[in-house]
């Protein structure tokens, strides 16, 4: 556990001291906030037509029309910045030489992994947490249903988690950063889009194809809902990831 | 302290050692010498558990480094040949985190770090940067990190490589204050370092042991004759000639090139007979510039190219072997 600390508050100012985490969390508010203020711009003309419209309130409400595109742009947003979250994580101690000395001190493979993650999805959550900001600024006009807001909040989270775990596993197997950040990035945009041709598959290809995308979980947490199936689905996405990290440094120790 | 039984270890169908064993008792400075692509940062790797052998056996402290790898790597502090540190981070918070990854206690900690520092004579510049320290500052952050956890076993991959010539004499003196206290296997390319830092010598060439023994040993083993180094200012041949008539010169060899008609000549005599004064006289005699006359040992370095190339290597070797036992 203290190993995991240890490792866990290094990370994290690795992250700070070099421009790694000032870069993505600049870049994902700024990005975030250009949604925010489309979207509730075009939900107050929607609000203001509706005044003339009574019929077309119906359904008009914040959850809808605000949160639910919103979080799946945030989506978009995150394919783009996780890998670069990730990218250095391990490549860059195998680039730079540290993990010769990293590898002879006391601490398992394991430790060291769990540490780097946690640090990763740390800045993650930060990052994510600043966007609670929107949901904030609406209160004194709108009434927010929290419930589902936070729900479409949890989703992200989770999304995150399976990103990170997937970009950890290739920062592992190379020591180019680049390679690493490109590799992450396509496969993770491989398994978002590996359900479009679904429509025209067999009913059970179907069903497998959706299931395995990485997107299409989302879309009830987006909803506001919690299904156990989609929260089950990214800790296994997850932890099926991390083991496979884990893997790949343990054979350091006997393959050399 | 440290054990290594028949270690050998192959990169794919290259082989880096082969069947090297050694041991090295507490308090013990090693010198590990060799060529470069000898072997040497193989088997430290293996010694420090970031590398598996193909077979054989190593034990730090009594613990095996592949079954028992966290225990034995808990009593071990490593410099590697290029000292890769963070450079992002500041010396003070680096050496805390490594104290902490090794497993010091919190309460322990500042003082460890304090201690390290003090001992490397890094307290200066304990807020700056490791990656805005000069290499020497920087190679002193690489042994302080080793020591923070004050280890069993020191394993130093070239320490003074890549510094100044101050420096070097500065790592050399730090090194051996820690001596006593410690086991320590150092490795170098450098044989003069050996002479002055270490007890014993285990030599490996292209990746097996030649020679384990004590620096004066060595020396005493090969060296069959005494050298003496003479400059003269006089025509090379006549002068060569007069030298070989030297009662006891065994042979004579220039060395180098002439620099404005001076030679400068390798003399080699039996052992125990000093030749010095008869050959000062008999080039004196001659009228020839004698500009200086010194007695030359055999550095390690000719030791060494002994070893590697010369039949005289098996003999050193049954030596070496019975000296063990």
């Amino acid at each position: 556990m203290a190993n995991i600390l240890a490792i866990f508050k290094k990370e994290l100012r690795s992250y700070f001291v070099s421009p790694v985490a000032y870069g993505v969390l600049a870049i994902f508010t700024v990005i975030a906030g250009y949604f925010f203020w489309i979207i509730t711009a075009f939900y107050q003309t929607a609000s203001l037509q509706s005044m003339m419209n009574p019929q077309a309130a119906q359904g008009l409400n914040p959850t809808e029309w605000v949160f639910r595109p919103l979080f799946r742009n945030l989506a978009v947003v995150m394919l783009f910045m996780m890998p670069a979250l990730t990218a250095r994580l391990l490549a860059e101690e195998k680039k730079q030489g540290t993990a010769e000395l990293l590898f002879t001190y006391p601490i398992r493979d394991l430790e060291l992994l769990l540490g780097k993650f946690l640090a990763a999805l740390a800045l993650f959550a930060g990052m994510l947490a600043l966007t609670l900001v929107y949901p904030l600024l609406l209160t004194p006009f709108i009434r927010i249903e929290w419930g589902p807001t936070l729900a479409g909040y949890l989703g992200l989270l989770l999304l995150g988690l399976a990103f990170l775990a997937l970009g950890i596993l290739i920062s592992s197997l190379t020591e180019h950063q680049l390679i690493a950040f490109s590799v992450a990035f396509g496969a993770a945009l491989l398994l978002w889009i590996v359900s479009w041709p679904a429509d025209q598959a067999g009913a059970t290809a179907r069903t497998v194809l959706n299931h395995l995308s990485i997107i299409a979980h989302q879309e009830s947490f987006a909803k506001g809902l919690i299904e156990t199936k989609d929260v089950i689905f990214y800790l296994n996405f997850t932890l099926f990831f991390l083991f496979l990290t884990l893997r790949s440094l343990e054979s350091k120790r006997w393959r050399g | 302290m440290i054990e290594v039984q028949n270690l050998t270890k192959y990169y794919g169908p290259v082989m880096a050692i082969e069947d090297v064993s050694f041991t090295v008792a507490r308090g013990e400075i090693v010198g590990f010498l060799g060529p470069n692509g000898a072997g040497k940062t193989t088997t430290m790797r293996i010694l420090t558990g970031c590398l598996p052998a193909t077979t054989g056996r190593a034990q730090v402290a009594g613990y095996d480094l592949f079954t028992h790898s966290i225990e034995a790597r808990r009593r071990l502090g490593y410099l590697p040949e290029s000292a890769a540190i963070y450079g992002e981070f500041r010396v003070r918070t680096y050496l805390d985190f490594v104290a902490e990854v090794k497993g010091v206690p919190g309460r322990e900690r500042r003082q460890r770090v304090d201690e390290a520092m003090e001992h490397c004579a890094l307290t200066d510049v304990e807020r700056k940067l490791v990656g805005t320290l000069s290499k020497g500052y920087r190679q002193r952050v690489g042994l302080a990190q080793a020591l923070v956890n004050n280890p069993e076993v020191l394993i130093l991959d070239e320490p003074t490589v890549g510094l100044d010539p101050q420096q070097i004499v500065e790592i050399r003196h730090l090194i051996k204050g820690l001596a006593g206290r410690r086991t320590i296997i150092l490795s170098t390319h450098i044989l003069p370092e050996v002479s002055m830092t270490c007890d014993r010598v285990i030599i490996i060439n292209r990746g097996r042991i030649v020679a384990v023994d004590t620096p004066g040993n060595l020396t005493a083993q090969v060296q069959k004759s005494a050298n003496v180094l003479v400059q003269v200012e006089g025509p090379q041949d006549a002068v060569m000639a007069e030298i070989r008539r030297v009662a006891g010169v065994q042979r004579v060899a220039p060395r180098g090139d002439a620099a404005n008609g001076r030679w400068t000549y390798v003399v080699e005599s039996e052992r125990d007979r000093d030749v010095r004064q008869d050959l000062a006289a008999a080039l004196v005699k001659n009228g020839w510039g004698l500009l200086e006359l010194r007695p030359a040992d055999l550095s390690l370095e000719e030791i060494f190219l002994h070893l590697v190339t010369d039949e005289t290597a098996a003999t050193v070797r049954e030596a070496a072997g019975a000296g063990e036992q």
